[in-house]
């Protein structure tokens, strides 16, 4: 018995970073449970989109709706869904990195990039995840990939020369942060999804466009008049569309980016370096940028360790419901905290 | 049937049901332990690996430092000697004394060449360094890991109603990889 209590005294158990009874564990199983209800809600949007636009379809073609029409149209869609899905969750990653420029480099590229990523997997008990450097002086960096066994960590250029060791240690060991809670997996398919049912909706608004455009041209050479105004009522049908998805994709943004996700891959940065300052002073540098990163978009914004939109001032204080990030000033403070 | 024979069948069925639920509950609990003890080992080799890349660099620094700073014989010879013990310790815990004294040599090293610019200033030696810093940082951090590993299994070991089967099955508590004080956990931060 007594060297056990020999060994409790040598091994000072630090106080955690996190928030009281809340261990990496429970963050890992938070979001689990989110992508699935991510890929549910998801899918139900499709059925729902399918169903409008089938019901639109028998409208102006027979004028009775069917059931079968809804079924074939509902199947249709969620087959889609599952295949976007599939693609999401094993192309998702290797996609995000490419929309944002990023390269990947070797060793030999960067010595100590390497070494200071490679000592935080260590430190996480974690495989090294791939590293990306991203051609842009604005001041960011991001984590993605479906699980920690096929992650990316990607940093800007100018990030990476502004740094620190203990700095750079303090954002790669957010990043890792990000992959041992498993967020890469959820904002990595918010992302993805939600960029390709907006890159869908520009292509259907488009076609509709133009069919309308060409059947109206024909319409007038022929002389036919049935049928008039359909490309306008199929318009008008994809804008209710719209209108009802749009604030709902905004909502799933906010609960992939919940800031609380923010601060608490702040304190798994804490967790693994024991050393708060080194991102508390990465903070600092990050909050007084305000070089705008060209390569980032509304999909993607969430990803990046700081928001890649908003000037400096806004970073430091805007607080806002509709803010992916929060305030770098709080961010500072809570690291602060843990110095004491 | 009677009444009798009606609670004697639901009786029956509740034995059994619960005993399955225990059994499973005994497999899952055996398995948890298993996990976490494999988990330490790997933790420990984590250790084991870094260690080794430590003493890998140390014989290639300290013929760069010769060639500057010859006449430093006897640090020098401390870190060789240092590096030496390290790699004949046996044992969770002499092993981690004869690291202990190794960071310790090699920190000397290091505040010696703050009085050779020339040596600074060598992009052998800085390169060593850079490798050196994470090493140190990989050990510590390894060491880390591998105490949290640690200590989520001696924890299993020793909370109800776990500790039941570790008694059955004779599970062995693991050593830690002991921390010296404040100053020793600082390590990884010098800045050379």
């Amino acid at each position: 018995m007594a060297e056990a209590d020999q060994q409790s005294e040598t091994f000072p158990r630090q106080r955690s970073p996190y928030p009281a009874d809340l261990t990496y564990h429970d963050l890992i199983a938070r979001n689990r449970r989110n992508t699935w209800w991510l890929i549910a809600a998801m899918g139900v949007l499709t059925a729902a989109v399918a169903a409008a636009i089938a019901a639109a379809v028998m409208i102006y073609g027979t004028g009775v709706l069917t059931w079968q029409g809804f079924a074939i149209a509902v199947a249709a869609g969620l087959i889609t869904f599952i295949l976007a899905s599939t693609w999401s969750y094993f192309a998702g990653g290797a996609t995000l990195l490419r929309i944002s420029g990023a390269k990947p480099i070797d060793k030999a590229d960067d010595p100590q990039l390497y070494n200071v990523v490679e000592e935080l997997a260590i430190a996480a008990g974690l495989p090294v995840p791939q590293i990306y450097l991203i051609p842009s002086a604005a001041l960011n960096a991001f984590a993605t990939g479906r699980d920690p066994e096929h992650a990316a960590v990607a940093i800007t250029t100018g990030l990476r020369q502004k740094l620190t060791r203990d700095e750079l240690q303090g954002v790669m060991a957010h990043e890792m942060a990000h992959i041992r809670h498993l967020d890469i997996r959820l904002t990595m398919m918010v992302a993805t999804l939600v960029g390709l049912i907006v890159l869908a909706c520009d292509v259907f608004l488009r076609a509709a466009f133009h069919s309308g455009r060409y059947r109206g041209s024909r319409r007038s050479r022929s002389g036919r008049r049935s049928g008039g105004g359909a490309g306008v009522l199929i318009l008008v049908l994809i804008a209710l569309v719209l209108a009802i998805v749009a604030p709902l994709l905004a909502k799933l943004i906010q609960m992939a980016v919940s800031r609380q996700r923010e601060y608490l891959a702040d304190a798994g940065a804490v967790e693994l370096t024991r050393y708060p300052k080194g991102l508390a002073d990465a903070l600092r540098k990050l909050s007084a940028d305000v070089t705008p990163l060209k390569q980032a978009n509304r999909a993607t914004a969430h990803l990046y360790i700081v928001n890649p939109f908003l000037n400096a001032r806004q970073r430091q204080n805007l607080d806002s419901l509709f803010s992916t990030h929060p305030p770098i000033d709080e961010r500072i403070r809570r690291l602060e905290a843990l110095m004491r | 049937m009677g009444l009798i024979e009606l609670i004697l069948i639901v009786a029956l069925v509740g034995i059994v049901i619960l005993a399955i639920v225990v059994g499973l509950w005994l497999i899952a609990a055996y398995n948890g332990l298993v996990r976490r003890r494999v988990q330490t080992e790997n933790a420990w080799s984590q250790i084991d690996v870094q260690l080794k890349r430590r003493y890998d660099l140390i014989p290639n620094l300290v013929e760069t430092v010769k060639g500057y700073a010859a006449h430093e014989r006897q640090t020098l010879e401390g870190v060789i000697k240092a590096r030496q013990q390290a790699i004949d310790a046996s044992g969770i815990r002499e092993q981690a004394q004869a690291e202990n004294l190794l960071t310790g040599a090699l920190r000397q090293l290091f505040a010696l060449s703050e009085r050779y610019p020339d040596l600074k200033a060598n992009q052998n030696f800085m390169q060593l360094q850079e490798e050196l810093v994470s090493t140190e940082n990989r050990i510590g951090f390894a060491r880390q890991h591998y105490n949290d590993t640690v200590s989520r299994y001696n924890i299993a070991l020793e909370t109800f109603p776990t500790l039941l089967i570790a008694g059955l099955f004779r599970f062995q508590k693991a050593d830690f990889f002991e921390v010296e004080l404040e100053q020793e956990r600082q390590a990884p931060k010098v800045q050379f």
